[in-house]
């Protein structure tokens, strides 16, 4: 957001600075000392057409020696018409603010599944459990940052390279590394390890690239936002949560339907029956490797612009990847997506209740607790966990 | 091995004790150490065991046999406690035995071996053994930390591993790595490491299985064996030979259920084993063609569960106590 | 070039504080993966609960020293249990993923700004050594050879670390020679194989995450001590994977496998660390920024670990043999 005035004041109320933020709409201010300080963001500098997320426009963080400390104002979009009113209809009743975080819940839950989904098959697969397969997500989002910014590619396209360009990484790790490992017999305790160093390096190497900062695409930044009934949002969010509905559905019906689908789940039922009955176990493995990384990044890409794009995001999404997984069962595909679905919901639900900076702890902890009882999952079986 | 005539002593007891019993299943013998009572066990729709009442004599050797996804391995793991029966009762020595976790069941008397071996790869030949020794003062954590707690039972049981290793001729592998011995070595010293436990009954499961003919004769007579020395084995076995070679009396299972008893000369000729059996081979080393049944029987669970679109990938396990008894190791 | 720092931290770090505290959270990650097969991804968290057991009574509820100390072990020993009850039963990477959710959720109640007043939000918690640096008997001064050698304040941790460690080696060797340490071994290579032995599996694993997690809660101790403050981050999944690492250059269920391989790992950290700072900051490398130095360092640890576990899984000083026939 460009151009939108903050002042920032101490606690007492002197003035510290004043800065108007740039064209990604990050604004930073350097202070002498430590302690509390009031933010406020000019509501008269930004756009006609949004306002700050429950009309909040002051805040109070507290900056210490050495660190720097976050303020943001996150903007909603307003209707046409601009009312001052319109939060009030949206946020003020428990149940449109239930309806709105279950929205918000949803598109998030489907991020979370298209993670899921790939982790889910390679581990059905390939007994792999990839603890590299967050970054699989932050190399989406980064690949399609580089495009959209580097290159000034419009998002859209630069997405769809994205995703092509992590297919083939997936492909080339398979074909390279974890085909490799896999021919020299390494078991799949110690391949689980061997991801975590994959997961190091591959984080590490996006940072040293991309940098510690927080970014996000130069596409769809601003959008005037619409209401469907009690939620309001940006159309990007409906077009996400569309396209990522569309994509499990797709590959849903590609695992049913089609000759390779059907060998993949053979595969993840019985390797060796798999192969004796004539399937290229390998070739199978290398198409779900192929597509567990493209839509990984595409989970990335629409992490990225529903959020922001961090060399973290995707060590921060696996948890609940793997809650997502772990709730529906491990390695069963449906299962993922439904878990994925619980988690992400829960979470954003959960900030009803819950402070939003504890709310993926919730999640985490009704994972632990949903092993106490269900070990197997929602949907998996109980013989399968040994 | 040793000569049958010259040690009838048990085995004379054991016969005489089956001489006269009726052919049925679930017939009562005379001084039953084991005593099982409704045990059923389901996998989703499917009824991998359903056993009314059975009963194993002391001091014999009973062989478990029947066509393959018959429950028998299943059976295996209710009785030992390594998976939970869903409902059922028994008794090992008139003492209840339902729902005892499987390091009890052993501590009670009941030890048994695996179909496919476990052999503590990292662990030496005779640190399998010693392992296998009970109340053992080093094992527990305070103790162990003060060597001279338990280092006189350590000699105590280093000694009687050496004695059993040098009956199962494994003496001379005693330092090396288990994961470095044959496949026949391995089940030589599961079942050397089982006798460390000092069971009353001995569970063997498939202890042929994947076991050179060379070793088989060994194997035979390490069993005999047991019988000698007043322990009771229970074995599951697909060879028939071996079966009537040393087993005292036969419990046939099919589909679950225990379907027929009775001495291993006239059990083959029952018509409810060869009913059972009907399509198998019963009279021959079931190794291929079971092997291709297999296989086939496989193939066709896959294929039905790839034209099942509602089917998750965990419908796999569906094809039922064949695989459930694959799959367990 | 400043060689002569780059050579004295390298040389520092072999037998400093990092070490120790690596050492020890390794020591115990040694006792749950090398010896039990337990894969705890949740290292860091029995190291955030210790030091924050301390930090918190000692600051917060006014406790004495000692206290302080028990607290943050009854804490460590509390949150085992609470991680093995539902895990332990399950398949292993069951509880790789439990463990590592448990750090997460650890780290994130400790940085949130709802339990500040309890945990300090993500600044931590300051000024609860005073009582541990008030018993140094090592008079101010400096101790060591020529360019190498630490102030008193050091000495005393290091000296009291390193005693520390070295109990710890004794205790992990005292028990893996005996009966109860075979049993660990035993459950590592298969589990129904030592339940079919009459053995209470899933007692032994709880008292292996116990001990394992208790030894690594005094590199929390440590950590806490050595720089006066514990802060939410420094716990992060890292700390854990740096553990992984560290075990398994040493070789994984040696006794003196961790101590060797913190060494080890710290010196090639620091020493590729500040050579290559010194190297940017001089202009050699002229595609690199500083900045970038930190995390070019880590994406080798995490190569190394990748090239270790894939051509040397039996560490630097492991024996061939006994992976050749690992089964798994």
């Amino acid at each position: 957001m460009n151009g939108a005035k903050i002042v920032v004041t101490t606690e007492g109320g002197q003035p510290v600075e004043e800065v108007t933020s740039n064209a990604q709409g990050a604004w930073d201010v350097q202070v002498e000392d430590p302690g509390k300080f009031k933010v406020t963001l000019d509501v008269s500098t930004i756009p006609q057409n949004a306002a700050p997320r429950g009309g909040v426009n002051v805040r109070t963080p507290t900056v210490f020696e050495g660190n720097c400390s976050t303020v943001l104002f996150p903007l909603d979009p307003k209707g046409a018409g601009g009312q001052p009113q319109q939060e009030a209809t949206g946020q003020s009743s428990f149940w449109g603010q239930a309806a709105q975080l279950t929205f918000e819940g949803v598109n998030l839950g489907l991020i979370i599944a298209l993670g899921a989904l790939g982790l889910s098959l390679i581990y059905g697969t390939t007994g792999l459990t990839n603890f590299a397969h967050g970054e699989l997500v932050t190399l989406g989002a980064v690949i399609a940052y580089a495009f959209n910014v580097g290159f000034s590619i419009q998002l859209i396209p630069a997405a769809i390279l994205a995703v092509v360009v992590a297919g083939a990484l997936g492909y080339g790790q398979d074909r390279w590394f974890w085909g490799q490992l896999r021919k020299r017999g390494t078991g799949t305790i110690a391949m689980m390890i061997i991801s975590i160093g994959v997961a190091i390096l591959l984080r590490n190497l996006i940072q040293f690239f991309f940098g510690a900062q927080t970014e996000s695409f130069t596409d769809y930044n601003t959008q005037a936002g619409i209401t469907v009934g009690p939620i309001s949002a940006a159309p990007k969010n409906f077009w996400a949560i569309g396209i990522e509905l569309a994509v499990l559905v797709v590959v849903g019906l590609a695992l049913m339907k089609t000759r390779t689908g059907k060998a993949a789940r053979a595969v993840s039922d019985n390797p060796a029956l798999a192969a004796s009955s004539g399937i290229n176990v390998d070739r199978v493995i290398r198409i779900i490797w192929t597509a567990g990384g493209a839509i990984a990044a595409l989970a990335g890409v629409m992490l990225g612009l529903s959020q922001s794009l961090k060399f973290t995001m995707g060590q921060d999404i696996l948890l609940l990847i793997f809650a997502g997984v772990t709730l529906g069962g491990l390695g069963t595909a449906f299962g993922a997506l439904i878990g994925s679905l619980v988690v992400g919901i829960f979470i954003q639900v959960s900030t009803l209740w819950v402070p939003p900076e504890l709310k993926s702890v919730g999640a985490l902890a009704v994972l632990i607790i949903v092993l106490l009882f269900r070990p197997q999952g929602i949907l998996g079986r109980r013989e399968r966990i040994g | 091995m040793r000569d049958d005539t010259m040690t009838a002593g048990p085995k004379a007891t054991a016969q005489a004790a089956f001489k006269d019993l009726a052919r049925e299943p679930g017939v009562p013998k005379p001084d039953p150490i084991l005593v099982v009572d409704n045990v059923v066990r389901r996998f989703g729709g499917l009824t991998a065991v359903e056993v009314s009442h059975v009963e194993i004599q002391r001091g014999s050797i009973t062989a478990l046999i029947g066509p393959n996804g018959a429950g028998k391995t299943t059976f295996f793991n209710q009785l030992t406690g390594f998976d939970t029966a869903d409902s059922g009762t028994w008794t090992f020595n008139g003492r209840p035995m339902n729902g005892l976790p499987a390091h009890k069941v052993v501590r009670a008397g009941m030890v048994r071996t695996f179909q496919l071996t476990k052999a503590l790869s990292r662990l030496t030949v005779l640190e399998n053994m010693r392992l296998g020794a009970q109340k053992q003062k080093g094992e527990s954590f305070w103790r162990a930390l003060v060597p001279s707690f338990w280092r006189e039972q350590e000699d105590e049981i280093t000694e009687r591993a050496e004695e059993l290793l040098a009956r199962f001729k494994l003496d001379a592998k005693r330092d090396d790595f288990a994961g470095s011995l044959s496949g026949g070595q391995r089940k030589l010293l599961e079942m050397a490491r089982a006798l460390m436990v000092r069971p009353e009954l001995v569970m063997l499961d498939e202890p042929m299985a994947g076991v050179n003919p060379a070793l088989t004769q060994s194997l035979l007579g390490h069993v005999k064996d047991l019988r000698e020395q007043g322990m009771t084995v229970l074995f599951v076995e697909h060879d028939m030979d071996m079966v009537r070679d040393i087993s005292d009396w036969v419990i046939v299972m099919a589909q679950g259920a225990v379907i027929a008893e009775g001495p291993p000369s006239t059990i083959m000729s029952d018509q409810r084993v060869i009913d059972a059996y009907l399509g198998a081979h019963h009279d021959a080393p079931l190794s291929d063609s079971e092997l291709a049944a297999q296989l086939h029987e496989a193939e066709a669970a896959l294929e039905a569960e790839i034209h099942d679109p509602g089917a998750t990938r965990s419908a796999s396990t569906a094809p039922g106590a064949e695989t459930t008894e694959e799959t367990q190791k | 070039m400043d060689w002569l720092t780059i050579l004295t931290t390298t040389v520092h770090a072999a037998i400093g504080w990092e070490t120790v505290v690596y050492g020890l959270a390794a020591i115990g990650v040694n006792i749950h993966f090398g010896y039990t097969g337990l894969l705890n991804f949740g290292q860091a968290a029995f190291m955030a609960v210790a030091g924050y057991g301390l930090a918190v009574s000692v600051t917060v509820m006014n406790l004495p020293f000692w206290i302080g100390i028990l607290v943050g072990l009854a804490a460590a020993a509390v949150l085992a249990l609470l991680l093995g009850i539902p895990t332990l039963q399950l398949r292993a990477d069951y509880l790789a993923i439990v463990t590592i959710a448990a750090a997460e959720i650890v780290r994130l109640v400790f940085r949130s700004v709802y339990f500040k007043d309890i945990f300090g939000g993500s600044d931590g918690r300051r000024g609860f050594n005073t009582d541990f640096y008030a018993m140094n008997p090592y008079p101010p001064g400096r101790y060591g050879i020529g360019p190498f050698g630490f102030g008193e304040r050091t000495m005393w941790l290091l000296t009291v670390g390193w005693i520390v460690v070295l109990l710890c080696c004794l205790v992990v060797y005292l028990l893996m020679k005996s009966p109860w340490g075979r049993v660990l071994k035993a459950i590592r290579e298969d589990e129904d194989a030592v339940r079919a032995l009459g053995k209470n599996v899933f007692a032994y694993k709880m008292q292996s995450l116990m001990l394992g997690g208790i030894i690594g809660c005094f590199g929390g101790f440590f950590y806490g001590l050595y720089n006066g403050s514990v802060q939410p981050d420094v716990f992060g999944t890292e700390m854990t994977f740096f553990a992984y690492t560290i075990v398994i250059l040493g070789g994984a269920a040696r006794v003196f496998g961790p101590v060797v391989g913190a060494m080890i790992f710290w010196v090639l950290f620091v020493f590729i660390g500040n050579t290559l700072a010194e190297l940017v900051a001089n202009g050699y490398i002229p595609f690199m920024s500083t900045i970038q130095v930190g995390p070019i360092r880590y994406a080798l640890v995490g190569l190394g670990f990748i090239l270790l576990l894939v051509v040397r899984p039996q560490g630097i000083f492991g024996d061939k043999r006994e992976i050749a026939i690992d089964a798994r």
